[in-house]
């Protein structure tokens, strides 16, 4: 019993039955994780999996309801992120947590600069800045302005700033979103060089292909409860997929990426994309035809690009290069009001940040893009707006004390219906639905998808992209399936079910 | 199959307590502003309310306040655009308004410092008076909307810079435009009994409510302040909407700057419109209007720079002599200030449901004793 410190291969850090609510939220149920000395272990899960809840029970964030965590076998109490980097618990995160305007030395001792007779020793600090960045094989100068250096190196930075604080245990969430393909392999060099150093890492990222390059374990998370934890070498892509999506693999089908266009055999595609493309890190180029009245589902896992390249097509965001042609007319799209007035409505993904207008009715809610598509001058009248929003908050059974409630007080379903609302005013040929129905109760839900069938068969073109593949596999009659920011595969018909859909999602080879 | 008949939320807020309600209405905290000091009038100074005819001009304590605040008003009405839509100030207005009475100053005056002579028609004068006043405000909201820099930053330039500009072009000098005609716009066109300021600010403020009431430039602005991603996803151009509303808000300025150096008849860089900046800023505040942006009332900006001014006047026909008004002034702005911060009105809000509650369970016990 007593060869917890002394066995190399045993966790160093154990956290059991971790479970955490937030009001109305199961967060975290129940969780089991355990971290090795010297490991790289890969934190999965789609959205609300839990992961970052997880981490911030872990880094002292949040406070657990239950559970307790253990560090090399005595138990301890996590209370604060000063009590996480008290026990050597070191966290980075996506962005950058640094000062861009002071220089890299600086940065790395920033609040525990060496000291002599009370003053700051730079010439202490610098040197000891250069040995760390020497022996971590980054290369920049100590003495250099922080914000010189790419983000990568300003990563591996944060990195070395963590580490240095006597750091037992790193969490990287998500540092290789911005990152190209070398920054990559400079940022795992330095990854594997502290896992030599017995750092043990957790790896939180959404590209399957790096899990694999390297990590040892991988723990995957679901809803909130613990799916399992496993070896790289004995868990395949797919079966990563399936347990990340909770979705069993029944039988086994060739998968066919050859779209069946005979359907809409010489009709003129609503939207046809070409070559499109917004930059390396958002979608990479791609092609794509969208017909009247169909229902095309775009999937992959989180950030995948399936939500920029909607946000491409609708002008959200800058497309750099290809081309758009709108009913076989070439189109310039160079904002979301060009793309309005062509015809098109989007649904944005996140509706607090990207949807709602918090503070204005649900009247103004509901006529805001029929007025800015009408323009300043043309100003709908207060009966018109009272009409409008009357009809359509019967429409869709939107709930609300009157229509000059305040957006803020109503439920998140009822939010999203005021925001599907307002984009059926301005009467759209082709609507991007992003996650239409995320955090929304169950009875909207299927209100929604019911919508979403009766605008497709009033001949209008819908994009909807949803996290659940039931959904989509009930609504759409073709699916678009993405993969770390490229376009991998078309299915419709009989290809149109869960394995080859996971499949295409989990893409390389079988045998990993 | 659906869904809604339980879980209704928006029930609760028809049953919202009345005093709850009327604190979280914006208006109310200025209309309450504004009575205090009306009914604190009518017990130190019985002659407040009177009014009376003199050379032609209606005039008393009352008239008074809405000649002087005048200037106030109309650049407040500027300031409550640009806090909506920004979350930051334009701390420049005052510099505008000299920019702007300079210009038509000067093209009034020709070359010289004191004349009596117009050199240019009146109209053509206050337009360019305007005009400069627009560039102003679009020199400002380029920097915001262009350059995206913090707003008080951004106007900071003119702020600093405006005033000397003026001096500059009127080569260094008060310059004096003796043609009576000069003060109808500040002072009283003949034959009609109100003050000309007075009839300017009305319609000043009318035109601006139709601007923002009649045009949805009223909702871009709010939804620009609100949510700005949003209103990008909409379709509307949060740049355009926000260089539009400093452009309002200079030429608002420049309206402001010629009412008042005509009232006194000269362009004097070194009086005019000093300190208005933060006067505004009080009254967008005392609106009911939040300084992060979004919702904004013109109605309130409105009660609250007439405020301001009552206070002002108050002071003054209690004897509060010049040189201690700003003390008093302070103190006051500090009782308003600490009265409409949240943690206050929240502490209120608590008070009140506590005595509602106390009420609650005293019947409660009543119950358990028999």
């Amino acid at each position: 019993m007593n060869i917890m410190n002394t066995e190399p291969n045993s966790p160093a850090l154990i956290m059991t039955g971790i479970g955490k609510s937030f009001p109305g939220v199961r967060a975290l149920n129940n969780v089991d994780f355990k971290l090795r000395h010297g490991e790289i272990h890969a934190l999965m899960g789609e959205n609300g999996a839990g992961k970052s809840t997880l981490v911030k029970v872990l880094t002292g964030v949040y406070s657990m309801d239950e559970g307790s965590v253990k560090l090399d076998g005595k138990p301890v109490g996590i209370r604060s992120p000063q009590d996480a980097q008290k026990y050597g618990i070191s966290t980075v995160y996506q962005e950058v947590n640094l000062c861009p305007n002071i220089t890299v030395a600086g940065n790395l001792f920033l609040g525990r600069e060496p000291r002599t007779m009370g003053l700051i020793d730079w010439r202490q600090m610098n040197r000891k800045a250069a040995e760390l960045l020497q022996e971590l094989n980054i290369s920049a100068d100590p003495t250099a302005q922080l914000d010189s250096y790419s983000i990568a190196i300003q990563q591996m930075i944060a990195i070395a700033r963590a580490v240095n604080t006597e750091c037992k245990f790193l969490i990287l969430d998500e540092p290789t979103s911005s990152l190209d393909t070398d920054e990559v392999e400079k940022l795992f060099s330095l990854m594997r060089q502290l896992k030599g150093n017995g750092v043990g890492i957790i790896f939180i990222t959404h590209f399957l292909e790096q899990v694999y390059e390297i990590c040892d374990r991988i723990t995957v998370l679901r809803n909130g409860e613990l799916v399992g934890e496993y070896e790289v070498e004995n868990l395949p892509r797919l079966e990563l997929v399936t347990k990340m999506m909770g979705k069993e693999i029944e039988n086994l089908s060739n998968l066919n990426i050859d779209r069946d266009e005979s359907k809409f055999e010489g009709e003129v595609p609503i939207i046809e994309a070409r070559d499109l493309s917004s930059g390396a890190s958002k979608v990479a180029p791609f092609d794509l035809k969208m017909y009247k009245g169909e229902v095309v589902g775009f999937g992959g896992l989180l950030g995948s690009g399936r939500s920029e390249l909607v946000r491409t097509i609708y002008g959200a965001d800058k497309a750099v290069q290809g081309q758009l042609f709108i009913k076989g007319k070439s189109a310039k799209i160079r904002n979301p009001l060009d793309a309005m007035k062509k015809g098109m409505a989007y649904l944005p993904e996140d509706r607090k940040v990207d949807g709602i207008f918090a503070d204005l009715s649900v009247r103004e809610n509901i006529i805001i893009a029929l007025q800015a598509k009408r323009g300043t001058f043309k100003r709908l009248t207060r009966k018109e707006m009272e009409k409008y929003a009357d009809e359509y908050i019967a429409l869709l059974n939107i709930k609300t004390a009157s229509i000059e409630t305040p957006m803020k007080s109503l439920s998140g379903g009822n939010q999203q219906k005021v925001i599907l609302a307002r984009w059926l005013l301005t009467n759209p040929e082709f609507m991007i639905l992003d996650e239409p129905t995320r955090g929304i109760d169950v009875g909207t839900k299927t209100e929604i998808q019911k919508l979403i069938l009766k605008l497709a068969g009033e001949g209008k073109s819908v994009a909807f992209i949803s996290s659940e593949m039931d959904e989509m596999l009930r609504t759409c009659s073709r699916m678009v399936i993405m993969r770390d920011q490229y376009k991998v595969g078309e299915l419709t018909d009989s290809d149109l079910n869960q394995n080859t859909i996971m499949r295409t999602i989990a893409g390389g080879e079988e045998g990993r | 199959m659906s869904d809604f008949s339980k879980g209704n939320k928006p029930a609760k807020l028809a049953s919202k307590p009345f005093i709850n309600r009327l604190l979280s209405n914006r208006l109310t905290f200025s209309v309450v502003i504004l009575l205090i000091v009306v009914v604190q009038n009518i017990i130190t100074t019985p002659t407040f309310f009177n009014i009376s005819i003199t050379n032609g001009l209606i005039s008393g304590y009352i008239p008074n306040i809405l000649d002087e605040a005048s200037e106030l008003v109309i650049v407040t009405l500027g300031m409550t655009l640009v806090i909506a839509v920004s979350g930051g100030v334009d701390i420049s207005v005052g510099a505008i308004m000299v920019v702007a009475a300079s210009f038509s100053g000067l093209l009034l005056n020709g070359s010289e410092y004191r004349t009596e002579v117009f050199h240019n028609p009146y109209i053509l004068a206050l337009f360019v008076g305007l005009l400069g006043g627009a560039l102003c405000g679009a020199f400002n909201g380029f920097l915001v909307s262009g350059l995206k820099i913090q707003p008080m930053i951004a106007t900071l330039i003119l702020y600093t810079a405006g005033r000397s500009i003026a001096k500059q072009i009127t080569y260094g000098q008060t310059i004096y435009i003796m043609n009576p005609t000069y003060k109808w716009l500040g002072v009283q066109i003949p034959g009609i009994p109100i003050r000309t300021t007075i009839i300017v600010s009305t319609i000043i403020i009318i035109l601006v409510v139709l601007l923002t009431r009649l045009t949805s430039l009223g909702l871009y602005v709010q939804s620009v302040g609100i949510n700005g991603s949003s209103a990008r996803l909409v379709g509307l151009n949060s740049r355009v909407i926000t260089f539009m509303a400093f452009v309002i808000c200079g030429v608002l300025a420049g309206a402001a700057g010629l009412v008042g150096s005509s009232s006194v008849g000269s362009v004097n860089s070194g009086e005019l419109g000093v300190g208005i900046e933060m006067d505004a800023i009080l009254a967008v505040a005392l609106g009911g209007n939040t300084l992060s942006g979004g919702k904004f009332s013109i109605a309130g900006s409105v009660i609250g720079a007439y405020t301001i001014q009552a206070i002002t006047t108050t002071l003054y026909a209690m004897d509060v002599r010049a040189d201690q008004l700003n003390v008093f002034k302070a103190f006051i702005i500090i009782l308003i200030i600490v009265a409409s911060s949240e943690v206050f009105k929240g502490k209120i809000k608590k008070l009140t449901r506590k005595l509602f509650s106390k009420n609650v369970s005293v019947g409660g016990l009543r119950d358990e004793r028999q």
